[in-house]
């Protein structure tokens, strides 16, 4: 199963790990990470743009290469975009596979590239205002492990 | 028919607006003066890419924008 997708609106975990799970009877782990807007440095709000011709189809030739390094039985890459709330998921990745090392790496491996190579824009707003917010060092440092 | 240019990210913030028209063809020249000096010095940092009609160029300043298409200048990504 290959699941790949931009929403504009929260999601409910269980929805989307639950049956991606089940489509993959005799998988030997699945690993999932989610992320979540990040509280308590006084964000209010978080807003991710993204650029229609780009994103989905870069979010689908990040799957393609995921597939292509890893053992893969599965792999679903979900990415909110819009405007949303500390606490709410912001990305979730999920690989199912016969061994875990390959769904683990995969997920690490589509998060780093989601994290600082993919076509999102992020920005914060607190109590001062708006500010964008560009990758870290160790962002780039761990797409750099990748080759 | 004219080429269409989008600002995204923190070029929206500079450009101070989202999109804007400009004659075709384009290229990397007339991009830079249509665009105003601030994002002009912006979109000369190595870490911003320009698409044009869907496509990310290798090297931005081989633009050539055709009536029609829409090319999208491409700030320092962020996500996750």
């Amino acid at each position: 199963m290959r699941d790949i997708r931009l929403l504009s609106e929260p999601f409910n975990l269980g929805l989307l790990i639950g049956p991606f799970t089940h489509a993959h009877p005799g998988l030997g782990g699945v690993c999932t990470f989610v992320g979540e807007v990040r509280g308590g440095d006084g964000v209010e709000l978080l807003e991710l743009s993204h650029y229609e011709p780009l994103t989905l189809p870069g979010m689908e030739d990040l799957a393609d290469r995921a597939f292509a390094r890893f053992e893969l039985m599965g792999l679903l890459m979900v990415h909110r975009i819009g405007p949303m709330q500390p606490g709410e998921p912001i990305v979730c990745v999920s690989a199912a596979a016969l061994h875990r090392r390959d769904a683990i790496d995969a997920v690490d491996f589509c998060m780093d590239h989601l994290k600082s190579a993919s076509w999102f824009w992020k920005r914060e707003k607190r109590a001062d205002g708006w500010h964008w917010i560009e990758p870290r060092d160790s962002d780039h440092a761990d797409i750099a492990r990748w080759g | 028919m004219a080429v269409r240019i989008v600002f995204l990210g923190s070029l929206q913030d500079i450009a101070g607006r989202e999109e804007m028209e400009a004659a075709a063809p384009l290229d990397w020249a007339r991009l830079l003066e249509a665009v105003g000096p601030d994002c002009a010095a912006a979109l000369q940092l190595e870490r911003v890419h320009i698409a044009c009609a869907g496509t990310v160029l290798a090297d931005k300043v081989a633009l050539l924008a055709q009536d029609g298409d829409e090319v999208a200048l491409l700030p320092p990504v962020s996500g996750g």
